[in-house]
């Protein structure tokens, strides 16, 4: 069967107004059918996790929007995929996606990867939503390791999925003294990375896992996004939410909150710049992926984000490699 | 009497809710639209109840303020439709339900969670007549962009004061849902919160 009639099958007549204002809650009852819509992908609750399950998501991810930037424990499941594929992404996603939501999953910027691939097969066939690869389209956008060029808007939820959480675990390896670490707010430690980096290589040469701090507080590990996408998470319109399904933890930046990476007075935090143009679009200002043509050494630097450059080309801008 | 029914759609019903109480939380001062079929049991709003199906379980125990908890009914309604335990130790609370807004406990009472687990603090559901995007208080900080405004009654004679000192304990202290008629708005730890 198609995903379309599956999706097809899955609306009630009206349901999807449940949420609208109404002047009598009350009076539509009656002209509601009695009883669910079958779920699409037979054998599966809807976005499969159960629903205990998903309250327990969803109240870490309630707590989570509270204290941006703390990592939440929460009891991440066994998904029907390894550890490391985005099983974290994966139990957000599944706590949060409705019937009317529209999903995009992208894997470093690309839509058409195996892993956003399988996410988002693994979600139309066990959701049944629709799914997209437009930035502008989507509700709901699973990532693993990008932040889409195009800005996002308000109403949009971006789901990162995150490997290691601790943005100290490399400096500390006990939880119970990283844990003591954020309580204290004593992020001296980080400080001393980022100095030690000056110090050897005469700037700071963290690249992706750029630590940023939140809202004044908690300092974050923003998952290995290029540092190049640190500025979109400051004062984003749309609502991020990070899963690690390994480390069991989630957490979170409300809209519009302050995400600054860290840096020093004579060391301000500068994000990489690329002398060429897209190869395809011509875009500049965006980041690009390397991509190797032959033996011989060539090369060319396209878009990371596919979706961005897609649109670009559809709108008749061309690179000099198109 | 008999018990009255939960929500008609459990899964996408509840992912509704929740979508609207993620909202609220996320956007603090931008009131939620939340229009329900519930009918449950008096003094309970279906707004509370709505709040309690969709997110109290075996693991996150409910605290009922006196109006609640003279009532029978309400309690067998959320014992019933939860499964939560129903505790009279506010500070063993995840979530708690104040019918009478006006007589609410001192927030301090309510679990704060500790320094290490900040989380591990309490969510109280407020109801309310009246709710609106214009008023006397004026919320600042993550989630809003520049400042947000706030009307809500009734709401605890002292509660610009409270929410003042929940909001000095950040990262500990509770977070607030707010639930008019219809209607819902979040205040959680992390919004300052004036007079105008």
């Amino acid at each position: 069967m198609s995903d379309e009639g599956h999706r097809g099958d899955a609306r009630l007549p009206g349901h999807e107004t449940d949420i609208t204002p109404s002047p009598e809650p009350h009076a539509r009852t009656e002209d509601l059918p009695a009883e669910p819509a079958p779920e699409p992908g037979t054998g599966y609750n809807f976005a499969y996790l159960d629903e205990g399950t998903k309250r327990m998501i969803r109240r870490a991810i309630l707590k989570a929007i509270a204290i941006p930037g703390y990592q939440v424990p929460f009891a991440s499941r066994e998904m029907p995929m390894p550890y490391g594929w985005g099983t974290g992404g994966v139990q957000v996603t599944a706590a949060i996606l409705g019937r009317s939501d529209v999903l995009k999953v992208i894997d470093q910027g690309s839509d058409d990867t195996t892993n956003a691939v399988s996410i988002r097969a693994f979600f139309a066939r066990t959701a049944g939503v629709a799914v997209t690869t437009r930035t502008a389209e989507a509700t709901v956008i699973q990532t693993r390791h990008r932040i889409p060029e195009r800005p996002l808007a308000e109403g949009q939820v971006l789901v990162y999925q995150v490997p290691i959480p601790e943005p100290l675990r490399f400096l500390e390896p006990r939880e119970t003294e990283t844990r003591q670490l954020h309580a204290l707010a004593e992020y001296g430690l980080m400080h001393v990375k980022l100095y030690e980096d000056i110090a050897r290589h005469g700037h700071i040469a963290t690249t992706y896992a750029y630590p940023v701090e939140v809202a004044g507080r908690y300092v974050m590990d923003p998952s290995p996004t290029p540092k190049f996408d640190n500025p979109k998470m400051d004062d984003c319109p749309a609502l991020q939410l990070f899963g690690a399904g390994r480390e069991k933890r989630i957490y979170a930046v409300p809209p519009h909150t302050r995400v600054r990476s860290l840096d020093f007075e004579d060391h301000p935090f500068r994000v990489q710049h690329f002398a060429e143009p897209c190869a395809l679009c011509a875009a500049r200002g965006v980041y690009l992926d390397e991509v190797l043509l032959d033996d011989a050494g060539r090369r060319m630097f396209v878009c990371s984000d596919t979706d961005h450059c897609e649109e670009r080309r559809a709108a008749g801008h061309r690179g000099e490699g198109a | 009497m008999a018990l009255a029914p939960g929500l008609r759609d459990p899964v996408h019903d509840a992912q509704r809710v929740f979508r609207a109480v993620m909202d609220a939380l996320a956007r603090p001062g931008r009131v939620q639209a939340l229009t329900l079929t519930l009918s449950p049991p008096a003094p309970l709003t279906p707004e509370l109840a709505a709040l309690a199906l969709t997110l109290a379980d075996a693991d996150a125990p409910l605290w009922l303020d006196a109006p609640l908890s003279a009532s029978p009914e309400v309690a067998a309604f959320l014992r019933f439709h939860t499964g939560a335990p129903v505790v009279a130790d506010p500070g063993q609370a995840a979530f708690a339900l104040v019918s009478d807004p006006a007589r609410c406990p001192d927030f301090a009472e309510f679990a704060q969670g500790t320094p290490a687990y900040p989380d591990r603090s309490a969510t109280l559901v407020l109801a309310l007549d009246r709710l609106g995007e214009d008023g006397r208080l004026v919320l600042e900080g993550p989630g809003i962009r520049g400042r947000a405004h706030l009307s809500a009654a009734p709401l605890p004679p002292d509660c610009a004061a409270r929410l003042a000192a929940n909001h000095a304990r950040f990262p500990l202290g509770i977070d607030l849902l707010l639930a008019a008629p219809g209607r819902l708005a979040g205040l959680p730890r992390s919004t300052r919160v004036t007079e105008a």
